[in-house]
């Protein structure tokens, strides 16, 4: 095994290109368990950790998007994000424990591209697009499209990721997670909610319950069709009871889930199901108050 | 290959290193620093918790190359540093050295704090929060650092702080005692 350190940016690019293989490591949440039950063991491991760049955030110029860098820990997240991205700060605060999210990042949520990583669903109900470059040139690829499989993405063998464009939340998000304790649980299932109310939209994540991170895309055309219809962004009333178990069957249907450790199949899409209407419910409410959420916590 | 970085406030050097070696592994088994714990090796335990560059994190997750001129606080300075934090360094003799640390042992004064020990670890002798005492290096590191960073914590911040630990003997309660006690003490002494 070597061990790549490039000092910059350029020369990460330049040792992926030659050495496409390599696997990159920045907090190393995930790739150092591999190694350490010997799962994987790559030829090549090129530490990220250098690249200061990539440890930072900035507000683009429109200041409609957050330019986060790929290695920000979840704790900065947390910290600094929680106005301008309530739904991923929410999710940031579930990922496994205090010293688990000082290292881990989006970044290598994308990189793995599990479909239970926590910061899916949230990326997806924002809106975001995932920045890769190689020494080819830059790509630009909607979280959407960049999650191709279990654990797979759309990165090419010499690509890497530099940073993640998010949305500036213009509403309230919400991010709920089933699993058996508040911390170190990888999901069961989780479900990600933002409304937008410039464009008037509703968008949503589903995590953990198919083979990769979903948006529940006829729930949302449905939800965005009865708002509009019923004047609720104009009024601001409640959403009636059976628009929100409508939206709730539908972001069920969405799912397309397996039986495994943490939990069967029914269950994922119940527990879908469920966490679509609350925080539909919670996220409206805080519509209705006038304010954009600030990501507080909310039991489920 | 060769990884050099601080260790307790002093610089170390460890050779021979294996590149998919995690920080844990070159403490432990590179410079003979055994305090952090080696239980589960996937960040679930928390029992290998040491400070980088002053945050918790699991040595087991890691990479040694990762640390190349970083600093690491180990279980072993804690003492030292919990010491150097509160009345400064002015000796010039800073951190802790290899031999001492290897050395190293919990010599608790008699009920007052201070004496060889960081205050977080009288507390947790005092509270009765140790018991096999597995998981006690990396609570003690993790405690130690919420109380830096949050003089006063709530319950909850301590809940928090300390989620990323476990302990299968104590059931937790008198580890809360303790950090709440070791808080106490500090209030009272400034």
């Amino acid at each position: 095994m070597d061990f790549l350190r490039p000092a910059s940016w350029e020369e990460a690019l330049a040792a992926k290109a030659e050495h496409p293989t390599a696997v990159p490591i920045a907090g190393g949440t995930d790739v150092m368990v591999e190694i350490n039950f010997d799962h994987r063991r790559p030829e090549y491991l090129l530490d990220l950790n250098r690249i200061g760049e990539l440890s930072e955030w900035e507000v683009g110029a429109d200041g409609g998007t957050v330019r986060l860098g790929a290695s920000v820990s979840y704790t900065r997240i947390m910290e600094q994000l929680r106005d301008r991205l309530p739904g991923l700060a929410l999710a940031a605060h579930t990922v496994g424990s205090p010293q688990i999210r000082n290292r881990g990042s989006v970044g290598g949520n994308l990189g793995a591209a599990s479909p239970a990583g926590d910061a899916h669903p949230a990326l997806l109900s924002a809106g975001a697009e995932v920045e890769v470059e190689s020494v080819r040139g830059t790509r630009l690829i909607p979280v959407e499209e960049f999650y191709t499989g279990v654990k797979r993405n759309a990165l090419q063998p010499d690509e890497l990721i530099r940073r993640v464009h998010i949305k500036t939340a213009d509403g309230p998000q919400q991010f709920s997670k089933v699993g058996t304790r508040n911390a170190m649980v990888i999901a069961v299932c989780a479900f990600g909610l933002a409304l937008h109310p410039r464009t008037r939209t509703v968008k949503t994540g589903i995590g953990s319950a198919a083979p990769t991170p979903v948006r529940a895309a006829v729930a949302e055309d449905f939800l965005n069709a009865a708002l509009d219809e019923g004047g609720f962004w104009d009024s601001g009333k409640r959403i009636t009871p059976s628009i929100a178990q409508k939206f709730a069957e539908l972001c069920s249907a969405a799912c397309n889930p397996i039986d495994d450790v943490r939990g069967s199949a029914k269950y994922r899409r119940h527990a879908v199901g469920i966490m679509a209407r609350r925080t539909l419910g919670w996220a409206w409410e805080s519509y209705r108050d006038g304010g954009t959420s600030k990501g507080e916590a909310q039991c489920a | 290959m060769r990884v050099t970085f601080t260790v307790n406030g002093r610089e170390q050097s460890a050779d021979d290193v294996w590149e998919g070696e995690s920080l844990l592994y070159v403490l432990r088994e590179r410079l003979g620093l055994p305090g952090s714990k080696n239980a589960c090796e996937q960040g679930e335990c928390g029992s290998c918790t040491v400070r980088l560059d002053g945050l918790p994190v699991c040595a087991c997750l890691v990479a040694a190359g990762q640390v190349e001129g970083r600093e690491v606080v180990t279980v072993e300075g804690l003492a030292e540093h919990a010491r150097e934090r509160a009345a400064g360094c002015a000796t010039g003799a800073c951190g802790t050295g290899l031999d001492e640390a290897r050395k190293w042992a919990a010599r608790p004064s008699d009920g007052a704090a201070g004496g060889d020990l960081a205050p977080i670890q009288q507390a947790f002798i005092d509270a009765g929060a140790v018991q096999c005492g597995f998981c006690t290096p990396g609570l003690l590191v993790a405690a130690d650092e919420l109380l830096e960073r949050n003089p006063e914590p709530s319950d909850a911040d301590i809940r928090e702080a300390l989620s990323g630990n476990l302990c299968r003997c104590t059931g937790y309660e008198k580890i809360l005692d303790a950090v709440r006690l070791a808080a106490a003490r500090t209030g009272e002494a400034v």
